[in-house]
């Protein structure tokens, strides 16, 4: 048996998800937080039940990616209930999505999520007579606390054996009369489809790209006649055949929550004063600026209080190792190998990952990053963009490889492609641990900050070059401003272990195999060879030892690789001890900037395609080369 | 008659027109701004940025280059809250 959770974009999906199937789908306080579902198996009330955590749709429409993506599932899998989890406290636009997944015919609980919210807003819901107006029933929840849940699944198995929803709702005359024309039309051309023809006719009226197609792969013959009944919709109405089909469910959705709905006035409490703060056009900047330097230095704090003992500790460990073992024996390489895979993941990555994991949660959670979008869409659109690819961007922080599944979010194929490339250019969470790790662990964290500036500066450069090149259609910020949540303990932990589960389970295992395999070439002499033949790069160009040739081969599989390599190739944790600071910033800076790793670049090619993949990884190498050569001719001049 | 990105903030207002491709329109449909729908502007993002409008319980972001797009009329039936708040000082 398998159920569907299907709803608006941050409406609680992906946390009712997680409540019931473990934590899973990653969430967040923003719209679009899912770009591609999640599926898991859970056991409800003794019963095995595939369930399935659709991406956010505000309409049952193919015009967005990430809603597509859910159209689709709805449209071509087997399933058979949807949960259409409502926030409660946006019902009445809520509702709109209800009644079209209504005329899908087929079992369906409603969960009215985040009551607790619509009750802070004032909202009186009659629960049972919304339940008797959509034919269906409804369970009133509270996703974050786990409330309601039990009762919800359980009503959902009890549905998914009794009947299907009827389409209730009845659109004003016209739109009705044309739907049924084109129903008629369909049927009359054999149009064959698992979706109930009425729908498909009120989609075709409503010009989505995906049923459309659908209708003219299966029923050509009839095209000519729909498209002469959308005209005379849109003649009698004067506007676009869609906004009347939408507009008349808006209706509906309008009589429906008069019915059952009373809005009363809303709670003033501390989160509505900070978000004035944080939205007012005089502080939202500043503070918008403080935020992130307390983000910034808390991880570095933080790191630094964790990261001082671990090395010490295992320095003392590796004397004694070195002294038993010496590294010029094979077993000795194989040891120092492991042994540097193990503690360069623990003393330098941790330290700093988990911090930043942590503080990434909490911004993600809190609601902050949609109000970024607002504070700096008037940036953004300075190189061309706007403020909606501001949130790939800042998930390109934690890693870029969600970042840039994020960018469907943005509609436009040209956005996309803009916000992509520019998210690889973001030093995600193991460049993060490079920059703090040797430049703000060696040099001061003032430094480390630069590095970061500059990096937004070299992105802004990028971004306003691509988009002379790229020409298309930008519409312009278009984005939904959800309420302000304080993150719950559970959620962040949850959410934190996800991300590191990631680091150790498959990060980890490749620094100590890969640890091991340059302890082997060392030992072989096949590193040596290696180095000379990348001399040109490292030493010529860079002005680096010879020895981090092997570093930057490695981290093309995983950026934290190139420090942890670079901890074995100098032989010491103590790299200020080796490298100068010229060395440390123009080898950060390389790391930084050049080909994003091997995950990124095929989760690129996925979105993008192997032509945009190339381009924008060729891109990074000519801007890593250009800025560490003029890094090194500012330190040859100061 | 004036458009969202230069209505007076805090003033309640209806849509009257949504210009543009369908693109846009569909886009502000789904996340609930409809003609005839009330809503106002809370917040006006500084040096051109976008505005912040409230809409039956929702805020949504809209670049100034959309809210050109959307034509509304001042309900004038009652003074702004701003108004009510000077008063009231």
């Amino acid at each position: 048996m398998r159920f569907l959770l299907a709803g608006q974009p941050n409406s609680g999906k992906s946390t009712i998800f997680n409540a019931i199937a473990g934590y899973r789908a990653a969430t967040a306080n923003f719209p679009g937080s899912s770009v591609s579902y999640t599926l898991s198996r859970a056991l409800i009330h003794g019963r095995e039940v595939d369930v399935v955590d659709l991406p956010g749709m505000y309409s049952l429409s193919s015009v967005s990616p990430e809603a597509g993506e859910a159209v689709r599932y709805v449209a071509e899998e087997d399933w058979d209930l949807i949960i259409n989890v409502v926030d409660a406290s946006r019902l009445e636009r809520s509702l709109e999505l209800t009644l079209q997944l209504l005329q899908l015919e087929r079992p369906m609980v409603v969960a009215l999520n985040m009551m607790d919210e619509a009750e802070r807003h004032g909202m009186k819901i009659d629960v049972e007579a919304l339940a008797k107006s959509l034919g269906v029933p409804v369970v009133p929840t509270v996703g974050r606390r786990g409330q309601g849940l039990k009762g919800l699944f359980r009503t959902a198995l009890q549905a998914a054996h009794g009947g299907s929803a009827a389409g209730t709702g009845c659109f004003d005359k016209e739109v009705q009369t044309a739907v049924a024309q084109v129903q008629d039309l369909l049927e009359d051309a054999g149009f064959e489809c698992r979706l109930p023809t009425k729908l498909v006719a009120t989609k075709v009226l409503e010009l989505d790209p995906y049923f459309t197609e659908k209708v003219r792969q299966s029923a050509p013959q009839v095209e000519n006649d729909i498209d002469s009944i959308v005209e005379r919709l849109q003649e009698t109405h004067g506007w676009s055949a869609d906004q009347v089909v939408s507009g008349c469910r808006h209706a509906m959705a309008h009589t429906i929550w008069d019915e059952i709905g009373e809005l009363g006035r809303p709670k003033v409490g501390w989160r509505e004063r900070v978000d004035r703060l944080l939205l007012h056009p005089w502080t939202g900047g500043p503070l918008m600026v403080l935020i992130l330097s307390a983000v910034f230095y808390t991880v570095f704090g933080v790191g630094q209080l964790l990261e001082a003992p671990l090395v010490g500790w295992f320095d003392g460990i590796q004397a004694v190792l070195e002294g038993r073992f010496p590294p010029e024996t094979l077993v000795g390489a194989l040891l120092s190998g492991i042994f540097l895979g193990v503690a360069g993941g623990l003393t330098i990555v941790l330290p700093y990952l988990l911090p930043f994991l942590i503080a990434l949660s909490v911004l993600e959670d809190s609601g902050y990053l949609p109000r970024m979008a607002y504070i700096l869409d008037n940036l953004m659109h300075r190189i061309g963009l706007h403020g909606k690819s501001v949130l790939p961007l800042i998930l390109g922080y934690g890693c870029t490889v969600p970042a840039i599944m994020a960018t469907r979010i943005l509609e436009s194929k040209r956005d996309r492609r803009i916000t992509a490339a520019l998210a690889s250019f973001i030093p995600c969470s193991a460049r993060t641990i490079v920059v703090y790790g040797l430049v703000a662990a060696y040099l001061g964290p003032l430094w480390a900050l630069g590095i970061y500036l500059l990096n937004l500066l070299v992105i802004m450069v990028i971004g306003r070059v691509l988009s002379r090149f790229l020409k298309g259609r930008s519409p312009g910020l278009i984005l939904e401003i959800p309420n302000l949540a304080l993150p719950t303990a559970n959620t962040m932990f949850a959410k934190t272990w996800l991300s590191l589960k990631e680091f150790l389970v498959i990060a980890w295992p490749v620094l100590v195999v890969s640890s091991i395999v340059l302890g082997f070439l060392e030992y072989f002499g096949a590193g040596a060879f290696l180095n000379a033949a990348l001399t040109p790069l490292t030493v010529w160009t860079l002005g680096l030892p010879a020895a981090v040739g092997m570093t930057l081969i490695f981290g093309v599989l995983r950026k934290e690789l190139t420090l942890v390599m670079l901890v074995q190739a100098m032989g010491t944790n103590r790299l200020d001890q080796v490298l100068t600071t010229e060395q440390l910033v123009v080898f950060t800076l390389f790391v930084v900037f050049y080909v994003p790793c091997a995950a990124t670049i095929a989760a690129m090619a996925r979105e993008l395609g192997w032509k945009d993949t190339a381009w924008i990884s060729g891109l990074t190498v000519v801007v890593a080369l250009a800025l560490s050569v003029a890094a090194r001719f500012v330190f040859a001049v100061v | 008659m004036t458009t969202l990105d230069t209505v007076d903030v805090l003033r309640k207002s209806r849509v009257v027109f949504i210009e543009g491709g369908q693109g846009v329109g569909a886009h502000l449909n789904t996340l609930g701004i409809h003609v005839g729908d009330q809503l106002e502007v809370v917040e006006r993002a500084p040096f051109r940025g976008p505005v912040l409008v409230q809409i039956n319980g929702t805020r949504l972001a809209l670049g100034r280059g959309v809210a050109r797009r959307v034509r509304v009329e001042e309900i004038n039936d009652r003074p702004a809250a701003r108004e009510i708040r000077v008063s009231q000082a």
